[in-house]
């Protein structure tokens, strides 16, 4: 595991502009994370933790303050740039799974494959993921013919088959019961454990990130308690 | 893999997806058939007119492709004969239009006979008596008439007497003193038709007649086809253009109102693929697949609905000749395609602007 870092947020500030109010979302952030870390962000609903996830996938632009993923510093980044750093260098989780209903397991997880351009490549990759999360039964099924988990581990498997150095996961367990829960908590550990992926887990539930996280900080009202 | 959602997406909604290539479809086919109809009926006429087997025609100076009316004496056929030994045959025929796009024809049948180098009766005779007439085999299986049989023609009875091959000068004969009785036209043709023994007289022989008969308009019926054939083409233009204007316009809107749709209710895919790195030019590229698809399938089924209404339409209207020129087949699948992508532009655009965060920010 390297100490250096990967993730590395100077003083972010977010404020949404609703209705005529300013809204503060984050005010302040700083945080780094190293590569092959596993950090969970923890935090109620209303602290932040989705917009600072949205800021570090490059899908939201902050309002002030600096991030830099791999050394590449976001606000930098021009949209399609932004685009790629999703494609190629971050891979997301979902709560609510989010998989293409059109689509199978296996073409939910090749599109990801595709759109990075990567599509035939990292074969021995993919099917270790597979392997690992226990899906290679499931790949023939459309997801509303798999459960809770099976869809989070679909998920999870898309946000990993091009490779990406960092996983961002937001809630991935805020839709499934305890079982499966920890089914996928134990995959994404196990996944950061044998792949080196960094992991920023962004939960509500502090048990959740006590289990798999190496690493807890805690988000209140905007900022890092 | 980008197909495979392509399709996935149409076949998610199939009663849409369905819907929308029927307008594309009915789209074509209108454009097709439209085109088809005015074509058809154009080459029809013309090929009856080419079926007098003249060489030269002499009009009233004023009348445009169709006339109604007799302003030519008819002396000038046995003038001309006499006048011109060239000339193997000169027949005059009056014309009457009988306002449904359908003209009766006066004319001595020995003489037509003789200029159309001998004309196949199918069923029955030529007319005998002043109020038969002589039918060609489209108008009866149109009309449902058959020999014996009484229409109504001009306002009075005639009796079918028989029933000829079609591609004949007319649809509708009666003879030339009947009809001259029933419009006042004693001694009158509306035209005169002359057959030339060598090809090589006819252009010397139009210079010379046109000297003569500076009040009237003398050409060959090779020129008059070519004349009429431009003549007709533009009048109809202007209705054919406001029909496939139409048509484009109704499938612009369906594509755009199915597309914008689809747009609307797949947000949160649209979002997830942007998270996962799709961009604009991926999104919208999705919606315009979908619609190229749309249009593809519904070109092709345009295509069979042109097929089968000519086929009805043959049938049931057999004096309305529809022909389906591969040209403007195409021409409706290009108008098809880019009214149809120009439909989805918007819904493309907006799928590929939308934000993932806002899409996604329940999570």
């Amino acid at each position: 595991m390297a100490n250096d870092p990967i993730i590395e947020i100077k003083d972010l500030k977010k404020t949404y502009r609703l209705g005529g109010v300013d809204v503060p979302a984050l005010r302040g952030v700083s945080l780094s994370v190293r590569e092959g870390e596993f950090l969970g962000v923890l935090g109620h609903s209303g602290s932040g933790k989705s917009t600072l996830f949205h800021i570090i996938g490059g899908m939201l632009a902050p309002t002030s303050g600096r991030v830099w993923i791999n050394g590449v510093d976001l606000g930098s980044l021009a949209d399609a740039e932004r685009t790629e750093l999703r494609k190629t260098t971050v891979g997301f989780v979902f709560q609510r799974f989010n998989l293409l209903p059109t689509l199978n397991a296996e073409e939910n997880i090749r599109i990801a494959q595709h759109i990075a351009g990567l599509a035939g490549m990292h074969e021995r990759h993919f099917e270790h993921v597979i392997r690992i999360l226990g899906i290679a039964h499931r790949l023939h099924h459309k997801p509303f013919a798999l459960s809770g988990g099976e869809q989070q581990r679909v998920a999870i498997a898309r946000a990993l088959v091009n490779k990406p150095r960092i996983v961002l996961a937001d809630e991935p367990t805020g839709n499934l019961d305890s079982e499966n829960s920890l089914a996928v908590l134990d995959a994404l550990k196990s996944l950061n454990q044998q792949l080196g992926q960094t992991v920023l887990m962004i939960t509500h539930n502090p048990e959740a990130a006590d289990y798999c996280a190496e690493r807890v900080v805690r988000m209140k009202d905007g900022r890092i308690a | 893999m980008i197909h495979r959602l392509v399709v996935r997406n149409l076949f998610h909604r199939p009663i849409r997806t369905g819907l929308t290539i029927l307008a594309v479809a009915i789209e074509v086919m209108m454009i097709v058939m439209m085109v088809g109809v005015s074509e058809g009926l154009l080459r029809e006429s013309l090929r009856r007119t080419r079926g007098v087997g003249a060489d030269i025609l002499i009009r009233p100076q004023i009348s445009g492709a169709t006339i109604s009316g007799a302003d030519i004496s008819a002396k000038l056929p046995d003038i001309l004969m006499e006048r011109f030994p060239s000339i193997s045959h000169a027949m005059g025929a009056t014309v009457f239009m009988a306002g449904n796009v359908q003209t009766i024809t006066g004319v001595d049948w020995g003489d037509f006979d003789t200029m159309a180098g001998g004309i196949v009766i199918f069923e029955g005779r030529s007319y005998e008596a002043p109020y038969e007439a002589v039918v060609d085999e489209v108008y009866a299986r149109q009309e449902g008439v058959s020999v014996g049989e009484t229409i109504e023609l001009m306002s009075h009875d005639f009796t079918v007497a028989g029933i000829i091959e079609t591609g004949k000068l007319s649809r509708v004969f009666v003879p030339l003193e009947t009809m001259a009785e029933l419009h006042g036209w004693q001694g009158r043709f509306s035209q005169v038709y002359l057959k030339l023994d060598e090809a090589s007289d006819v252009r010397p022989l139009i210079e010379e007649l046109q000297t003569l008969l500076p009040d009237y308009r003398v050409v060959s019926v090779e020129d008059f086809l070519a004349l009429t054939a431009t003549s007709l083409r533009q009048m109809s233009s202007q209705f054919v253009n406001v029909i496939i204007s139409i048509a484009v316009v109704i499938g612009f809107i369906v594509v755009m109102l199915a597309m914008y749709t689809a747009v609307l209710e797949r947000t949160r895919e649209i979002g997830i693929l942007k998270a996962i790195g799709g961009s604009k030019s991926f999104i919208g590229s999705i919606v315009l697949r979908e619609t190229l698809v749309i249009s593809a399938c519904g070109i092709l089924l345009g295509y069979g609905l042109s097929v089968l209404g000519q086929q009805l339409v043959g049938a049931k209207y057999p004096l309305v000749p529809v022909i389906l020129l591969p040209g403007w087949m195409a021409g409706a699948a290009a108008l098809t395609i880019v009214g149809s992508v120009i439909g989805a532009s918007y819904p493309a655009w907006k799928a590929a602007k939308a934000d993932p965060c806002d899409i996604l920010a329940y999570e």
